[in-house]
């Protein structure tokens, strides 16, 4: 049922990158009744949130492993269970590795591991716990919200910023204090002052630095750690059965069945202007398309310095987009065992789970310290998991994949790629080998995707995660920069829908149904 | 001696490669900063410096003006990006009036681009402004470099300049229209020394500025000297150039107006159309910085509008608040630059006035301070809306200008 364009090769909205968010805005798009087309440079649709086979029979989701789930009312819209999504695991549990300790299960409902270690801790940790479950229920209404603009006169705008000023009052007088206090805090501090577990400060420490180029003790880091909170929703992790590719397949058939048609293998060079208005895009291979208006999900800078083009914009916006903060400095390494990693204290149930390596906020300091000097860590944080045990099709029978998320890597070491990729894989296998023994010499492949690798494989500047920065100067209504946070370009008719725009990445498809709701809002 | 790694603050102001000529004629010594330079700000007596503008010619050193060179490929279109006019209408060889606004439309600078060449540009601007020129490039084939120390320039402006460069040799001069520029090469003592003269100046007047490398320089200042002692040719400060140009109407950032990038306070800067310079914003070329911000300006009107004003008496309404009423009940506006017009013999000022009140002929009344043998008082003067400039006479576009 793909609507054909409305006049000859004209379509209502061309979407420019097949990632979650442009499928996501493509379906909602398409479900308004609009022709839509959704060109993808590679040969299938996902962007970064693919399944990829590294080695005979052995696949692995290649960036993100986990799916923070997408908001309830999302996956209602898009019917993605209907079209295929199911899931192999959810409520996945977080287990904090060390050498010489045996793992730290983190769960505050059974504080009892904790307690083991330390009384004060189980107590606060449950505490905490609490308080930043509700501190993140607030935030997950201003992630899911377009920001609505600051100097609007209009009424709707008003309301929302009403209603978002009412939600943080109803947090009440102590959280909202709470809130206002450690918002801008760093995490070592914040976790400093509740406990004295290194192993718990560490693995907590470690969601608020994944994926950021900051460590807990810059400042700002308290406020990512809440995103993550928030972005997980109640139902925390989840696996796809199949992995992350999986998601970007039901996103595809939704969208199809909403009537946007697809195109694998359709770079696009260029986003065509006319009178100060996006109409189109020409192709790589010199094929031009009309559009009524184009809604780009790559990344900012990729967007507007070389799809757009700086000579239709104003310098200072230029030199906002030159200066957006997003170096990514994660890693992903794929390991193919010949059998299950035997993780030293750590049950089958928890291995279906997250492994989480960084067993003190010094440790993940000191990781990060590398990292500023464009050298690689001597002794990085990992996120493991393992997603075959939840999901045996992802590897040969008796087989396993392991799937690791390497942090602090730069983007170019000063010392270049070279030697530093096997080095890198060596001391990542060394520490694994510490916490599994025997794993090292069970790898029949490996694979190491370094941020280097993810800009090019994946056409992310940076190769930022995220597209640009998480951090407080590029949140909410200054994300990517200031003047642009409503998903709409200086240019008329061209929109954003990439993770470089609130809320940022995290395969949530929030940035991407806001900027299908501003295209329909704005036609009205 | 102050040494190479004193920090910049102590170092002393640069000197031109004017300066020990124009040093030996100063009699009242009084020099003043210039953009790093140390330049003249009177040789001997306003008046005179003034009057040999209208009456005679005058030698006034350029050099501390900041010149940039923009070369490469996509020269003219990264020029048309930045500048508000379209640059593709600007022939080689010719000279054109130029400002630069930030994305809100605000005017950063105004001056004069060059076109030296098919893909070589000469931008001069009163302010530094290689940073803003670096940003606005990113996409843009071109290179851009500051060449102020490499340029030495000396405007020569007045009725008789025009004979004066004649006499020192540059022939054919007298062809050179408005807005025109050319190579010369000099005979002579000064045979070798390469001159570019181009048809511009600050003056409202005929007028020429001459561009050369600072080794000639001397020996070009000892020439105009020479060939202008019959042509009453004498040289003259800043203050003396200041009258003529608000005779003729020119604007000054930082005195006229607040140039967007420097001014903190929101509502301090100002558009080109505020500036009465809308003639020289070109909505049909394609994008500029600053054209969303400038149409949307255009849709809704400008707030304020730069006035010219014809004040009552002879004093001149320096920094002077402007009221609607003679009572001073109504602020609409105050004075950028005011002055007493010899020429035009007006009492003359450039002000800011609150768009409603900006119509020719609207009488509006002018707050002026004014001493008497230092007794202070307050005076409302009558003011009167007109036409910029103040005087413009025909000589001034005439070609080629008499006695050549």
């Amino acid at each position: 049922m793909t609507r054909t364009p409305s006049s000859a090769g004209r379509y209502d909205c061309v979407v420019i990158g097949g990632g979650h968010n442009g499928l996501v805005c493509a379906a909602y798009l398409a479900r308004s009744g609009r022709s839509v087309l959704l060109l993808e440079a590679g040969a299938s649709v996902g962007g970064a949130a693919v399944t990829r086979e590294f080695a005979p029979g052995f696949r692995v989701s290649a960036c993100a492993h986990l799916l923070h789930l997408m908001p309830e009312p999302l996956l209602r819209d898009l019917k993605l269970t209907a079209h295929g999504l199911e899931l192999a695991a959810e409520q996945l549990p977080t287990t904090a590795l060390a050498e010489g300790e045996a793992p730290l299960r983190l769960d505050p409902r059974d504080p009892g591991a904790l307690a083991v270690r330390s009384v004060r801790d189980a107590q606060a940790y449950a505490a905490l716990d609490a308080r930043l479950a509700k501190l993140a229920r607030a935030l997950r209404t201003v992630l899911e919200r377009a920001p609505p603009p600051l100097a609007s006169g209009a009424w709707a705008d008003r309301l929302a910023w009403l209603s978002l000023g009412f939600g943080l009052r109803r947090l009440g007088r102590t959280d909202l204090r709470e809130l206002l206090r450690i918002g801008a805090m760093c995490v070592q501090d914040l976790l400093d002052e509740q406990f004295e577990t290194p192993l718990l400060k560490g693995a907590l420490g470690f969601d608020a630095v994944l994926g950021a180029n900051h460590g807990p003790r810059s400042p700002g880091s308290v406020l990512t750690l809440l995103y993550r909170r928030a972005a997980q929703g109640e139902r925390a992790l989840v696996q796809p059965r199949g992995g992350l590719g999986a998601v970007s397949e039901a996103l595809a058939r939704a969208a199809r069945a909403a009537g946007a048609e697809i195109r694998t293998g359709a770079a696009v060079e260029r986003i065509l202007v006319s009178e100060d208005r996006a109409c189109g895009v020409r192709l790589a291979s010199g094929e031009s398309i009309q559009a009524g208006c184009v809604v780009s999900s790559a990344d900012p800078k990729t967007t507007f310095l070389r799809l757009l083009g700086p000579e239709h914009l104003d310098t200072g916006f230029v030199r906002r987009i030159v200066h957006l903060r997003g170096r990514g400095l994660t890693a992903k390494l794929h390991l193919a065992l010949d059998r299950l990693p035997a993780f030293s204290g750590v049950a089958l149930s928890e291995l279906a789970g997250r492994l989480l390596y960084a067993p003190s906020l010094e440790y993940i300091e000191r990781a990060f310290n590398h990292s500023k000097y464009a050298e690689v860590s001597a002794a990085p944080i990992l996120e493991i998991t393992v997603p075959s045990v939840a999901d045996a099709a992802l590897a040969p029978k008796g087989s396993h994949v392991l799937s690791v998320i390497v942090q602090y890597v730069p983007h170019t070491p000063a010392a270049g790629w070279s030697g530093e990729r096997e080095r890198l894989i060596g001391r990542v296998v060394g520490l694994l080998e510490r916490c599994a023994p025997g794993l090292a010499n069970s790898i029949r492949a490996s694979e190491l995707l370094t941020p280097a690798d993810i800009e090019r494989e994946f056409r992310m500047s940076g190769g930022h995660w995220h597209h640009a920065e998480l951090a407080l100067d590029q949140f909410f209504l200054v994300r990517p920069v200031p003047g642009i946070a409503q998903y709409r370009a200086p240019v008329g008719r061209l929109y954003l829908c990439g993770a470089g725009c609130h809320p940022g990445g995290g395969v949530m498809g929030i940035a991407g149904r806001n900027a299908a709701r501003q295209v329909v809002r704005e036609a009205a | 001696m102050l040494t190479e790694s004193a920090p910049a603050y102590r170092q002393p102001l640069l000197k031109t490669p004017f300066h020990e000529r124009a040093r030996a004629l100063s009699q009242l010594d009084a020099f003043i900063p210039w953009a790093g330079y140390t330049t003249v700000d009177v040789f001997s007596s306003v008046e005179q410096e003034y009057f040999a503008i209208r009456n005679a010619a005058t030698l006034y050193d350029l050099t501390p003006m900041l010149k940039y060179r923009i070369a490469g490929p996509e020269a003219g279109h990264y020029l048309n990006h930045l500048l508000t006019r379209d640059v593709a209408k600007l022939a080689v060889g010719k000279v054109a009036y130029c400002l630069w606004c930030n994305d809100d439309g605000h005017v950063i600078d105004d001056g004069t681009v060059f076109r030296l060449a098919q893909s070589e540009y000469r931008l001069c601007t009163a302010q530094r402004q290689l940073d803003w020129l670096q940003d606005s490039a990113t996409g843009f084939a071109v290179t851009i470099e500051e060449v102020t120390e490499e340029v030495a320039a000396l405007a020569v402006q007045g009725p008789t300049s025009c004979a004066v460069l004649k006499a020192l040799g540059l022939a054919g001069i007298e062809h050179l229209r408005p807005f025109e520029l050319a190579d010369f090469r000099l005979p002579g003592p000064l045979a070798g020394a390469a001159l570019m003269a181009s048809r511009t100046g600050f003056t409202g007047d005929l007028g020429y500025e001459l561009w050369m490398q600072p080794a000639d320089a001397e020996a070009v200042w000892d020439g105009l000297m020479e060939a202008g002692r019959t042509r009453g040719l004498r040289p003259i400060g800043s203050r003396a150039l200041n009258i003529a140009r608000i005779e003729a109407g020119f604007l000054l950032p930082n005195v006229d107006f607040m140039p967007a990038e420097q001014a903190l306070r929101v509502g301090t800067a100002r558009s080109p159309i505020e500036l009465g310079l809308g003639a020289l914003v070109d909505f049909n070329k394609g994008h500029f910085t600053g054209r969303r911000a400038l149409l949307e300006e255009v849709r809704r009107g400008p707030r304020r509008r730069l006035a010219a004003l014809d004040v009552e008496g002879n004093k001149p309404a320096v920094n002077a608040l402007l009221y609607a009423d003679r009572k001073g009940r109504r602020l609409i506006g105050s004075v950028t630059s005011a002055a007493w017009a010899p020429t035009a013999k007006r009492n003359v000022a450039l002000a800011l006035l609150d768009t409603p009140y900006f119509e020719s002929g609207r009488a509006i009344w002018a707050e002026i301070y004014v001493s008497r043998e230092l007794t202070w008082e307050r005076r409302m003067a009558g003011a009167r809306v007109v036409e910029r400039p103040f005087f413009a006479p025909a000589r001034r576009r005439l070609t080629p200008p008499a006695d050549c």
